[in-house]
């Protein structure tokens, strides 16, 4: 337990920290190194939780493809982020009211739970799965359908970003495969009598 | 004093505030709007997972992989549409986007 | 033969209406007067077979039933309505006939002749009424077609002025009209007229409650049945219309504002007799307002200058001679001078026709003088018509014109009369054969003697309307009218000439009762008919030199001494221009009830239903939704930041008021 109650006290102000810095840091590659760091965080808080699988994925999908995806993007963008800070204070009474209000409800309805409510069944009883095949074991079956819609949205969201970005540059050769099917030999092939030794 | 349910719904209450906070303030920034997003979600799955692990229950955790796939799906999107006004704007300056002024 | 009567006319404005287009203006003429020709000589047939003795009732079928009110169509032939039948077809035929000539250049004639049948059918319905309610019907009828047939050129803006003023009028009186057979009903539980005559006489004595006054019943129900006949035959008050009527054609005013619509009033009031002779005080009101009626329209008419006004006015004044003969009781007395006043009036209008078309449409007297070289044959005609007009006849005989057998009947029984009002009603009347025989002499003179152009100094300059000519020769010469319309002016000159003495026995004379039978009732004090064989020489003769006194000074001031009616007008400059403006009725109506009425009209319009209505309604609505629009679309920013913000608002809000609504608790 100890070792539980010290790793989430060290874990969750490291990550209420590097998301407060995401937000109100000046250049956007801090921001983004930031939430690579809260997607850590929570990663190791998920672990804490006992949820391996969901942790790990955490670190892959996250850090691995969305934040590098950010990375890249920002550096891709030739940005005057000066001019976009300009912003910042403008809205920053209500913008931090209206944060409260939220963060004072939210807190407001949660405390309702104590601290002790039940322990973290983190550890995994004799003979029961590990979480992962836990996991895939309800995955599999109970909610394959929305298993299968999920791979429908990713689908989208695939052929989404290829469709929106996608830029053909002009003057370069490639094939249209359409048009190489719906070839029909009359315009294709021209036959012609070549006297033998003579060529074309 | 043991970690309870209390302390990461407490924990994903503030970063979700934050993400909040996030949008106010950045709105002239897309991509640090986006990353807000990232944020709120994040502190959504924590959520779900905390409920998940003290219920004893996995739907907690298949929802929340279910949400980590639309948040990768939605900020991959998003990106693309950024780059793709980028390329034909040659700003993301929030001020110049209102075609969709009514 | 009596459904014939009545329903051929109908016929013919169904054919002449409807197929109009396809037979032509010939065939619609043909049509419609061979038409009302049969039923000209049917209703011939039925007077000799009813006054003969054979009255009858035919129940066509049924109207409407509601509860305890039954109406019926049924046809009621008795003595009275066989009279009104043959006036009504008689003049109308003969107005057909008339027409043919008179209405030659219009293009619309199909029209015109579909209407005139319409008319005639109204109109027979209306005397062979069987109950208010199918009166009611033929009245509102001959009011429509008054009106379509006043405004038949209604392309001009003068005609429908004029229709919608004589509608408007004769709304008021139906306005009495209808409450009179409301209170018939609600007092006797018909409206049918055998059950409303039988119970008549258990009525006398009942009082009923209206506008917070007790009134007897009878009494209240005649006078406001009498206001009905006051708005359709232009009496006293209600008379406003009736000159304004001759905006429409000659043959419109001869047939309906001369011999048929006008009656209406009269014919109604004698076929109430029994309900009439219950009400002393509403015999008295009818007999006070009919000569007043006689003597002021007579008045008016001494000065105006339009030929036909001064027959319109002559009209409206004998019809106040015929209801204070109806009003003293003398039922028969106002019935008889229906009858001869319906030949020789339509002769007059139908001259008056000729004449204007002879002077290319020219209205005005003053533009007249010495058509009588020019139109002999038209000349004569009105000449026997002014001579039955006036009442030329020897007295203590019945030898005249027809009016003389009609009219001074009506003026003796004036004077034996002792009912209250009588005797002013005597005054009215016995000046007014003087005042009749004036101005009925000076439109002769004017007209007909003299030279053209004697009376043209004081014509008001007027624009030049040559330009008018179809004749196609020269523009002034002045020819008589086509046969076509001269043979029904002969027509109506026989009767004008005989149809007094020829009539007189049946109507007033010895065999009264045997003709008139149950028709007109005759109360059990009404000894009139033999009160008025007593009354004094001098009364007897005095309408014949009433009639004298005025041939006279029309004869002094318009064929002597020609400057004598300038330097009259001259030396009584506000008496004359009271008579020349109508006693300024038409200004007092329009201070007193036309302009408010446009008033409260455009107040109602503008205020009301702009304002109000429209205002609250779709107007408010629409703009309504536009402010809405025009607010809401400033949320729209396309800034998406802002969405995001609204968003966050929101679900904040949302929050907020979950935790604090209770839902949660």
């Amino acid at each position: 337990m100890q070792a539980d109650v010290f790793f989430f006290w060290i874990l969750a102000p490291l990550l209420v920290v590097s998301a407060f810095a995401v937000i109100v840091a000046k250049n956007p590659v801090h921001s983004v190194l930031f939430l690579i760091l809260s997607f850590v965080c929570a990663a190791g808080l998920f672990l804490l939780m006992g949820a391996e699988f969901l942790a790990m994925i955490l670190v892959v999908v996250y850090v691995g493809a969305v934040a590098v995806l950010f990375l890249f993007v920002v550096m891709l963008l030739d940005v005057d982020f000066a001019r976009l800070r300009q912003g910042f204070v403008e809205y920053l009474p209500q913008g931090l009211l209206i944060a409260l209000v939220v963060a004072i409800e939210l807190i407001y309805v949660v405390s309702g739970l104590g601290p002790s409510q039940r322990a973290a069944a983190a550890a995994t009883p004799e003979g029961m799965l590990s979480n992962s095949a836990a996991l895939g074991e309800v995955l599999y079956t109970r909610y394959i359908y929305f298993f299968q819609a999920a791979g429908m949205i990713l689908l989208t969201a695939m052929i989404g970003a290829i469709v929106l970005t996608l830029h053909h540059k002009p003057g370069v050769k490639r094939q249209d495969i359409g048009a190489q099917v719906a070839r029909n030999p009359e315009t294709a092939v021209e036959v012609r009598k070549v006297p033998s030794r003579a060529g074309i | 004093m043991g970690i309870g349910l209390g302390n990461y719904l407490t924990l994903a209450a503030i970063v979700f505030t934050i993400g909040i906070a996030g949008i106010i303030l950045n709105h002239k920034n897309i991509i640090i709007i986006l990353m807000s997003v990232e944020l709120i979600l994040l502190a959504v799955n924590i959520n779900l997972i905390a409920f998940s692990t003290y219920s004893g229950d996995l739907t907690g955790q298949a929802f929340a992989l279910f949400v980590l796939t639309v948040a990768a799906a939605e900020s991959a999107i998003g990106l693309a549409i950024l780059v793709a006004y980028y390329r034909n704007r040659g700003s993301i300056a929030v001020e110049d986007i209102n075609s969709l002024k009514g | 033969m009596y459904q014939l009567i009545v329903f051929l006319p109908l016929l013919g404005f169904l054919v002449a209406g409807i197929f109009g287009p396809w037979i032509g203006a010939r065939g619609a003429e043909y049509v419609t007067c061979s038409l009302l020709g049969v039923c000209f000589v049917l209703s011939w047939i039925a007077f000799v077979t009813v006054a003969g003795g054979a009255d009858a009732h035919i129940v066509i079928g049924n109207w409407f039933t509601s509860g305890k009110l039954v109406a019926t169509w049924a046809l009621r032939i008795d003595t009275l309505t066989a009279v009104m039948l043959v006036v009504v077809t008689t003049v109308s035929f003969l107005v057909h006939v008339y027409s043919i000539g008179y209405m030659a250049d219009d293009p619309s004639r199909p029209r015109f002749f579909a209407y005139l049948s319409l008319f005639t059918f109204a109109m027979l319905m209306l005397v062979t009424a069987d109950n208010l309610a199918q009166l009611f019907f033929g009245w509102e009828g001959v009011g429509l077609m008054s009106y379509l047939l006043i405004g038949f050129w209604y392309e001009k803006p003068a005609p429908n002025a004029a229709a919608i003023k004589a509608f408007v009028v004769n709304r008021v009186g139906d306005f009495g009209f209808s409450l009179g057979i409301f209170l018939t009903y609600y007092l006797t539980g018909s409206i049918a007229f055998d059950q409303v005559f039988a119970a008549a006489p258990g009525l006398a004595g009942k009082t009923v409650h209206f506008i917070g006054f007790n009134w007897d019943a009878v009494t209240l129900a005649c006078l406001l049945l009498f206001m009905g006949a006051m708005g359709k035959s232009a009496q006293f008050l209600l008379h406003t219309w009736l000159p304004d009527a001759m905006e429409g054609p000659t043959p419109v005013s001869a047939l309906i504002h001369a011999a048929t619509m006008v009656t209406a009033g009269v014919f109604m009031v004698a076929r109430l007799s029994p309900l009439f002779e219950m009400s002393p005080v509403a015999l008295s009101v009818v007999t006070i307002v009919g000569g007043t009626t006689a003597f002021f329209a007579a008045t008016v008419g001494l000065v105006q200058n339009d030929i036909k006004r001064v027959v319109a006015y002559s009209t409206c004044s004998q019809l106040g001679y015929m209801f204070t003969g109806l009003g003293l009781g003398g039922y028969s007395l106002g019935i008889f001078h229906l009858f001869t006043h319906a030949f020789f009036k339509a002769l007059l209008f139908l001259c008056a026709g000729s004449v204007i078309t002879a002077m290319h449409h020219e209205q005005d007297m003053r533009a007249m003088g010495g058509l009588r070289k020019e139109m002999p044959i038209t000349f004569w005609m009105m000449m026997i018509g002014s001579l039955a007009l006036t009442g030329v006849g020897i007295p203590f005989t019945s030898i005249g014109f027809a009016g003389f057998v009609s009219k001074d009947p009506i003026i003796e029984a004036a004077f034996a009369s002792h009912q209250f009002g009588a005797t002013y009603a005597f005054w009215c009347v016995d000046l007014a054969a003087a005042l009749t025989a004036f101005y009925t002499w000076r439109l002769m003179f004017m007209t007909f003697f003299g030279q053209r152009g004697d009376w043209a100094a004081s014509l008001p300059a007027k624009a030049d309307d040559h330009g008018h000519d179809e004749h196609g020769h020269d523009e002034h010469a002045v020819h008589e009218s086509p046969p076509v319309m001269l043979v029904p002016l002969a027509g109506l000159a026989l009767g004008a000439a005989f149809a007094g003495m020829a009539f007189r026995w049946f109507f007033i004379g010895g065999g009264h009762e045997t003709f008139w039978r149950q028709s007109l009732f005759l109360g059990q004090e009404n000894h009139l008919l033999e009160e008025m064989e007593h009354v004094p020489a001098l009364v007897s003769l005095s309408p014949t030199l009433m009639m004298l006194a005025g041939f006279a000074v029309a004869y002094y001031m318009y064929l002597v001494d020609r400057a004598a009616p300038q330097r009259l007008a001259d030396a009584f400059p506000a008496l004359y221009r009271f008579l020349l403006n109508k006693w300024y009725f038409d200004e007092l109506y329009d201070f007193l009830f036309v302009r408010p009425a446009f008033a409260i009209g455009r107040l109602f319009w503008k205020g009301g239903d702009g304002v109000i209505i429209d205002g609250f309604g779709p107007d408010g609505v629409s703009a309504r939704v536009l402010d809405v629009a025009r607010n809401s679309v400033r949320l729209q920013t396309g800034y998406v930041y802002h969405y995001a913000f609204a968003m966050l608002l929101g679900a904040a809000a949302l929050t907020t008021w979950y935790l604090f609504g209770g839902v949660t608790r």
